[in-house]
């Protein structure tokens, strides 16, 4: 091989670069965030539970969110029933969700800042915090 | 192992086949409904319209402006070029230029006159609309769906009323107060007129027609004979604004 040696050195200059990030990390833990439920409207309820289950919730709440916006303003139908009991819900980000869920920072933020989503609800939809 | 051609064909066609039955295995198992019904309060009609009553109307032009504008977040951004607008005043020439004939009485040429989106039976707005981000909904209101438009501003100009506006920056630093019930909009996006479909969904009537006290503003249902709306126009003389265009909307004006 030509140049073998700048061509290992290089090689290993490169890989030592690449992999940093990865030996920095090391040893050390990322927790996942912890989402609060600490608002008036959820400590009222007898039963901490949202529309659906709360693993589907956490998984598939984008989906359902998505399902919401088609159906309300494609099709006029504006309540949700839960599969879970049956319960008629407004489908409604602003006036449904957030009315639990009205410490969006400690609940949706958490986690969308951790996994480094950026959905972009709220350019429109208005948030708690932005209530002048 | 052996494996020849026709072994091969068998086997592959065998897993072929149990691919194709797939979607079908999948539509058994998920047997779970999702529900989605339309809120029985809410005011039903086939086809929405307005009449602007502008005998009565004059004194409360502001009130209906600022009660549309507050509950839907609409921005006052304080240039003509960039406004931001859903229903607004203009001039009898303006509004109707096609049938204004130079010879009108000096009340009627400096009156102020009610505008809004028509909400045409024929909209040129949805023809137009590449995204079908605008459309014509079962009630005859011609809904924007913002989290589809892209903003390219061909239902502007294919709109003869001017009834669009077009979000040039974010609206939101315009906004005095904001109104939590109801979204504001981003930049780029084109917005108009819904004839409060969030409020009749709730059985609330539009929300300059509940500021208008006087009874200046009737909205009902153009396709019930009994409605409100075509009492009015059954019984006096009404004009639209230009009505050869063909769009053939549903605001109907008494002057």
């Amino acid at each position: 091989m030509y140049n073998s040696r700048n061509i290992i050195i290089g090689l290993v200059i490169f890989i030592g670069i690449f992999t940093l990030p990865f030996v920095f990390g090391i040893g050390k833990k990322n927790d996942a965030p912890k989402l609060s439920l600490d608002t008036p409207k959820i400590n009222e309820l007898e039963a901490k539970e949202c529309i659906e289950d709360t693993d589907f919730m956490r998984s598939n709440h984008m989906k359902l969110l998505s399902e919401w916006k088609v159906s309300v303003v494609r099709d006029g139908n504006r309540i949700y029933v839960s599969e879970k009991d049956g319960k008629e819900y407004e489908m409604s980000l602003e006036n449904t969700c957030l009315d639990c869920h009205s410490n969006k920072e400690e609940f949706c933020d958490a986690c969308h800042t951790y996994a480094q989503v950026e959905p972009n609800c709220w350019s429109c939809h208005v948030g708690p915090e932005e209530v002048k | 192992m052996d494996i020849n051609r026709r072994k091969f064909l068998k086997v592959s066609g065998v897993f072929t086949l149990g691919l194709g039955l797939l979607p079908l295995g999948n539509a058994l198992a998920s047997n779970k409904k999702v529900k989605y019904a339309p809120n029985p309060k809410a005011l039903k009609a086939k086809n929405w319209a307005m009449v602007v009553d502008m005998n009565k109307l004059e004194s409360e032009l502001d009130e209906c402006i600022s009660a549309c504008h507050k509950t839907h977040n609409v921005p006052d951004i304080g240039n003509k070029k960039e406004e931001v607008k859903w229903i607004w005043t203009d001039s009898f020439e303006s509004l109707f230029h096609d049938i204004e004939h130079g010879h009108l009485t000096g009340k009627i040429r400096h009156k102020n006159f009610l505008a809004l989106c028509n909400h045409c039976e024929n909209p040129a707005c949805v023809r137009v609309c590449p995204t079908k981000a605008t459309f014509k909904s079962n009630d005859g209101i011609v809904m924007m769906d913002f989290h589809r438009c892209i903003g390219c501003r061909y239902c502007m100009a294919a709109c003869p009323y001017g009834a669009r506006s077009f979000n040039f920056k974010d609206p939101r630093p315009y906004l005095k107060e904001i109104n939590p019930k109801y979204p504001t909009r981003t930049k780029g996006v084109v917005e108009k007129c819904n004839f409060c479909s969030e409020r009749l969904a709730e059985g609330l009537l539009p929300a300059c027609v509940e500021a208008s006290k006087n009874g200046g503003l009737v909205f009902g249902d153009l396709d019930d004979p009994n409605s409100e709306v075509r009492k009015i126009l059954d019984s006096q003389y009404t004009i639209q604004r230009s009505y050869s265009f063909g769009t053939k909307p549903k605001v109907f004006y008494i002057v």
